[in-house]
C-alpha cells in the first residue's frame, strides 16, 4: 500500500551554496545597511561642516551614544524573547539618583555603580516576575511599572537635585575622560555589548531566548525553561538600565526626578531600527547598538548642518518606518531566493 | 505465534490515567504499557484521546488521576524537559518549530553539542543535523530557516528531532500524515532499527496499513475509554476498525460514476519560477481529478498559485470561462473557486477563534446585510456544516485550537464547502482524519462531483487517489509527468511517474 514504493530521494544532492551565502548576507545586511547609512551620514556632514568630526566632535558623539547603546542592548534581549520593557527610562532615572545620593553622602564610586546596577536588576526582576507569572502582556505590565517606578522616584527625590560638585572628582573624570578620543564610558559599553552578544550567540540559554521569541509554544515543548529565561532577560535589561543610570550620573553630573523621562520610546526605536524583530526571535544586540548610534548621531548631525532640532523627532519616526519597510522587502527577497535555491537543487537532482 | 505481554517491566506505562478539559473527559482510566523492543500502535477515531494520552506520557499534561510509571516506578514529569531527560522522544501531531531559527537549531534546541566553556558548537550542530537528514534520506539544508517549510518537511524536521537523541521511548503522533510512500518507508526503516536496538515505540496513524506494517501490539481508545490492548498478529483491518468505531464500516471509497461535463477549470502553461514549470491541465464539471506526486513535487504550490495565494510568473488560469488575475484569491472565490489548504494551523484556521466564527469567515457575503452581520445566519450555517462533517465538539463557541487534530481538519473542510464552490481544490483533505470520517469525506466529495462540481484533489495517500479519482495527474519535480485515466491508474503506474521513471512527454493536456 502506501509504503511499498522505493525510496527515491537522492541522499547527497549537491547544495547550491552560493545562494545560501547570499541569504546569509541579506540577513546580515540588515545590520550592514544601518552601518552604511550611519557612515554616509557622518561623512556627508563632515564634508559640509569640517568641524563636525573634530576630536571633540567624535568624543561627544561616542559619549552621547554610550548610554543609549547600553540600554538598547538590554532592551534588545527582552525584545528577542517577544517581550518589551517600557520601564527602562524610569529605572535609569531612579538608579542614577540612588547612586548620586549615595556618592553625595561620601560613598565609594565603585560601590555607587554596583548599587545602581543592583537597583536596576531588582526592578528588572519585578518586571520579569510579573510578565512570566501573570499572563499579562509585557507591554501592559511594564507600562505599569514605568509609572510606579517614576512615582516612587518623584516621591523620594521631590525637588532635590544632584549636581556635579557634590560628586567625587574621580567619578566625574571617569565620565568625561578617555583614551585619546575614546571615552572610558564607550569602552565599558563596548565591553558589555560584546559580552551580551557573545552570550546570546554561543550559550544554550542565549539560544533559548531566540527560541522563546520565535515560538513560545514550541519552546515549551522543547523543554526551554520559559519563565527562567524571561526572568533572565528582564534582570539583564534592568541591570543594564541601572548601569546606564550610573553612567548618566558620571557623564552629566546632574540628576533630578525627571531624569530618563520618555527615554523608553527612543530605546525601543533604536532596537527596531537596528533590525531586532518586534515579534521576537530575530535580530542581534549589535544591530540594536548600531540603531542607537544612528539615532544619537542624527541628534548631532542636524545641528551641525544647521537644521533646527525640532526636526529630530520627525526624522527619528521616519527612520523607524523606513526600517520596518526595509525588513518587509528583505523578507520577500529572501523568500524568492529560497525558491530559486529549491529549484536549483531539484534540477541538480534531475541531471 | 502470538505475542503475550512480555514478563518484563514496561519501560514507560500509564496506569488508570484520567484527564478532563472542563466538561470534556478526554481520558477515562486508561492504562498503556510500552515494552523495550516493541512497537505499539494507538488507534481511535478523531477526538478519542490519543494525543491527550501522548501528552500525559510526555509531561505536557499532568493527569487528573492515575500514575505514569518509568521502569516500573511512579514518576511525575513536571514538563516536557523532564520526560526528555528520562529518554522519551516525542513527535507531536502538529509540528511546532521555531520559524526564525535554522532547521539544525530547531532539531537541537536545548541540547546543542558544546565545546570548551560550555559554548554551543555551531559547526557540530550543523554536521549532526546533516547526518540525521542523510539517515532519513531527506534533502533539507541544515542552514535553512524553518519558516516556509511545507508541512511534510516540517514533519521530517520533527522526526529528525526525535531521532537526534538516543531515546529509550519513541512516541510518534501521526508522523506520516503528510508523507508519501518513500518517506514513510525510510522512516519505518529507521524506527525498526531503533526498535531492534531496544527502544520502545508508540505509533499513531489513521492509515491502518501502516499500523500493520510497523507494530506488534495495538491499544484502542474510544471516547477517551480503553477498548483493548492486544497483539496485532491475527487481527485484520476490519477488526481494528470495529474496535475503533464500534461498528462495521461501509465502503471507504464510495465513488459514484459521473458524466464529465464542460471544462470548469482550465490551467495553461502555468509557471512559477523555481517552483513549477509549464503545468497544463483541465478539470471538468462532475470530475474528480487526483493530483499525485512525492512530497516537494510542487502539487500544493500549483494549487496555491491557481487560487491566487501565490503569484504565478507565466501561464493562464480560467474558471468557468473567466480568466483569473495572478495573486487575487478574492477574485478566484468570486469566480466560484475554493481551496482547502494543506496547513490547517497556518493557512486554514484562526486558532483562537470559535468553530462558528471560523466557518463563518468564508460566508460574509451570505450572512451580511447592509454591512451588518447576521450572527444567527452565521450560526445556523456553521451548525449545518459542522454536523454534516461530524465535527466532534462540546459547543459551537469552543475555540478551534482545543479541538483534536482531525476535528480541526473537518472545520477547515466545512469552512470551504460552505461557500458552495463550482470548482473545489482540496489539498490533503483527509490528513489526520479517522477511517470512519474519511469515508464520509469521500462520500461528500463524490456527491459534490455528482452535483456538477469540478474537484481537484491533492493527496499523498495513494489508495485515496486510486479510489476516488476519475483521472490522475502526476507531478515530478515541478512538472506534470503523466496523466493516467482511472482504468489504468495503479500503484505502479502512478509511482513510476511520480518518481520520474517514465519518459517525459507522456503527459497530455
Ligand atoms: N487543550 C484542550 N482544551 C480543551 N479540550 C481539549 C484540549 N485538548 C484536547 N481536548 C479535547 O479532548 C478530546 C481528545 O482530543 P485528542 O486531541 O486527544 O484526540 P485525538 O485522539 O488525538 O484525535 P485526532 O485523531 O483527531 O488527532 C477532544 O474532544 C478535544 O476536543
Ligand atoms: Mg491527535
Amino acid at each position: 500500500m502506501t509504503m511499498t514504493a522505493q525510496p527515491v530521494r537522492s541522499e547527497s544532492a549537491p547544495r547550491p551554496t552560493a545562494s545560501r551565502q547570499f541569504i546569509d548576507k541579506v540577513f546580515k545586511a540588515r545590520e550592514l545597511a544601518v552601518a552604511v547609512v550611519l557612515v554616509v551620514m557622518l561623512l556627508a556632514t563632515q564634508i559640509s561642516n569640517g568641524e563636525f568630526l573634530s576630536e571633540q566632535g567624535i568624543k561627544d558623539l561616542l559619549l552621547n551614544s554610550t548610554i543609549l547603546v547600553l540600554v538598547a542592548t538590554g532592551q534588545a534581549v527582552v525584545v528577542i524573547t517577544r517581550n518589551v520593557d517600557l520601564s527602562v527610562g524610569s529605572v535609569l532615572g531612579i538608579s542614577a539618583f540612588a547612586a548620586g545620593n549615595y556618592l553625595q553622602s561620601g560613598g565609594n564610586s565603585l560601590i555607587a555603580v554596583l548599587l545602581a546596577v543592583a537597583l536596576g536588576a531588582v526592578f528588572g526582576a519585578l518586571n520579569g516576575a510579573l510578565v512570566s507569572l501573570g499572563k499579562v502582556p509585557a507591554l501592559v505590565v511594564t507600562l505599569g511599572t514605568l509609572y510606579v517606578v517614576r512615582g516612587i522616584d518623584s516621591i523620594w527625590v521631590g525637588s532635590r537635585q544632584i549636581t556635579a560638585d557634590g560628586l567625587p572628582s574621580g567619578f566625574v573624570d571617569f565620565g568625561t575622560n578617555g583614551i585619546s578620543v575614546v571615552p572610558y564610558l564607550a569602552l565599558l559599553t563596548l565591553a558589555v555589548l560584546l559580552c551580551v552578544g557573545y552570550y546570546l550567540r554561543s550559550y544554550r540559554s542565549g539560544r533559548d531566548m531566540y527560541a522563546l521569541g520565535s515560538s513560545p509554544e514550541a519552546a515549551n515543548l522543547a523543554g526551554v525553561p520559559v519563565r527562567k529565561r524571561i526572568m533572565t532577560a528582564y534582570v539583564l535589561c534592568g541591570a543594564l538600565a541601572g548601569l546606564a543610570g550610573a553612567l548618566y550620573l558620571a557623564r552629566f553630573g546632574n540628576v533630578d526626578s525627571a531624569t530618563g523621562n520618555g527615554y523608553e520610546l527612543t530605546v525601543v526605536s533604536a532596537v527596531v531600527v537596528g533590525g531586532v524583530a518586534f515579534t521576537g526571535g530575530a535580530g542581534t544586540v549589535y544591530g540594536a547598538a548600531l540603531g542607537a548610534l544612528l539615532l544619537t548621531s542624527i541628534n548631532s548631525v542636524l545641528p551641525a548642518l544647521g537644521v533646527s532640532s525640532v526636526w529630530v523627532t520627525a526624522i527619528n519616526g521616519l527612520l523607524l518606518l523606513l526600517a520596518i519597510a526595509v525588513d518587509r522587502i528583505l523578507a520577500l527577497r529572501v523568500a524568492a531566493v529560497l525558491r530559486k535555491q529549491a529549484a536549483q537543487m531539484r534540477s541538480a537532482r534531475h541531471d | 505465534m502470538t505475542h503475550p505481554e512480555p514478563e518484563t517491566t514496561p519501560v514507560l506505562a500509564l496506569e488508570e490515567v484520567s484527564k478532563s478539559f472542563g466538561a470534556v473527559r478526554a481520558l477515562r482510566g486508561v492504562s498503556l504499557r510500552l515494552y523495550a523492543g516493541e512497537a505499539h500502535a494507538l488507534a481511535g477515531e478523531n477526538g478519542a484521546g490519543k494525543s491527550t494520552l501522548i501528552k500525559a506520557l510526555a509531561g505536557v499534561h499532568r493527569p487528573d488521576a492515575g500514575t505514569v510509571l518509568l521502569d516500573g516506578a511512579p514518576v511525575e514529569f513536571h514538563g516536557p524537559a523532564d520526560a526528555r531527560d528520562a529518554g522519551v522522544a516525542v513527535i507531536y501531531q502538529e509540528p511546532t518549530l521555531f520559524p526564525d531559527l535554522s532547521v539544525a537549531e530547531n532539531i537541537f534546541m536545548g541540547r546543542q553539542p558544546r565545546r570548551s566553556l560550555n559554548r554551543v558548537d555551531h559547526r557540530a550542530v550543523k554536521r549532526a543535523a546533516a547526518d540525521l537528514f542523510a539517515r532519513l534520506g531527506v534533502d533539507l539544508d541544515p542552514d535553512q530557516p524553518a519558516r516556509g517549510l511545507s508541512i511534510a518537511d516540517q514533519q521530517l524536521v520533527e522526526i529528525a528531532k526525535a531521532l537526534s537523541f538516543d531515546a529509550r521511548v519513541l512516541i510518534m503522533d501521526e508522523p506520516t500524515a503528510a508523507l508519501t510512500g518513500s518517506e514513510v518507508a525510510r522512516l519505518f526503516g529507521v524506527v525498526k532499527t531503533l526498535r531492534e536496538q531496544g527502544a520502545a515505540v508508540l505509533f499513531i496513524s489513521h492509515r491502518l496499513e501502516e499500523i500493520f506494517a510497523l507494530c506488534q501490539r495495538v491499544t484502542t481508545l474510544r471516547d477517551g475509554a480503553l477498548i483493548g490492548s492486544e497483539p496485532l498478529e491475527g487481527l485484520t483491518e476490519d477488526d481494528l476498525v470495529r474496535r475503533m468505531v464500534g461498528r462495521d464500516l461501509d465502503e471507504l471509497y464510495p465513488k459514484q460514476e459521473t458524466e464529465a461535463g464542460e471544462v470548469a477549470l482550465q490551467v495553461r502553461r502555468l509557471t512559477r519560477e523555481g517552483v513549477f514549470t509549464d503545468v497544463s491541465f483541465e478539470v471538468r464539471r462532475g470530475e474528480i481529478v487526483g493530483l499525485a506526486g512525492l512530497v516537494g513535487a510542487g502539487r500544493s504550490e500549483v494549487a496555491r498559485a491557481v487560487f491566487g495565494v501565490d503569484r504565478f510568473d507565466g501561464g493562464e488560469v480560467e474558471v468557468l470561462g473567466t480568466s483569473l488575475k495572478p495573486g487575487a484569491p478574492s477574485v478566484a472565490m468570486a469566480a466560484g473557486l475554493a481551496l482547502v489548504p494543506e496547513d490547517r494551523r497556518a493557512q486554514g484556521l484562526v486558532m483562537d477563534m470559535s468553530i462558528e466564527r471560523n466557518i463563518g469567515l468564508t460566508g460574509f457575503a451570505e450572512t451580511t446585510r447592509a454591512g451588518l452581520m447576521n450572527r444567527k445566519a452565521e450560526r445556523s450555517r456553521s451548525v449545518d456544516w459542522a454536523v454534516k462533517l461530524q465535527v466532534k465538539y462540546a459547543r459551537l463557541a469552543d475555540v478551534v485550537g482545543t479541538l483534536s487534530g482531525g476535528n480541526q481538519q473537518k472545520v477547515v473542510l466545512a469552512k470551504w464547502l460552505a461557500t458552495g464552490p463550482q470548482v473545489l481544490i482540496v489539498d490533503e483533505p483527509t490528513r489526520g482524519i479517522d477511517v470512519g470520517t474519511k469515508a464520509e469525506v469521500h462520500r461528500l466529495l463524490s456527491s459534490l462531483a455528482a452535483e456538477g462540481v469540478a474537484v481537484l484533489m491533492i493527496s499523498s495517500d495513494l489508495p485515496e487517489i486510486l479510489g476516488m479519482a476519475d483521472r490522475v495527474l502526476v507531478m515530478h519535480e515541478g512538472r506534470l509527468t503523466a496523466e493516467i485515466p482511472r482504468a489504468e491508474a495503479t500503484e505502479e503506474t502512478v509511482m513510476a511517474a511520480a518518481t520520474g521513471r517514465t519518459k517525459e512527454g507522456s503527459a497530455a493536456a
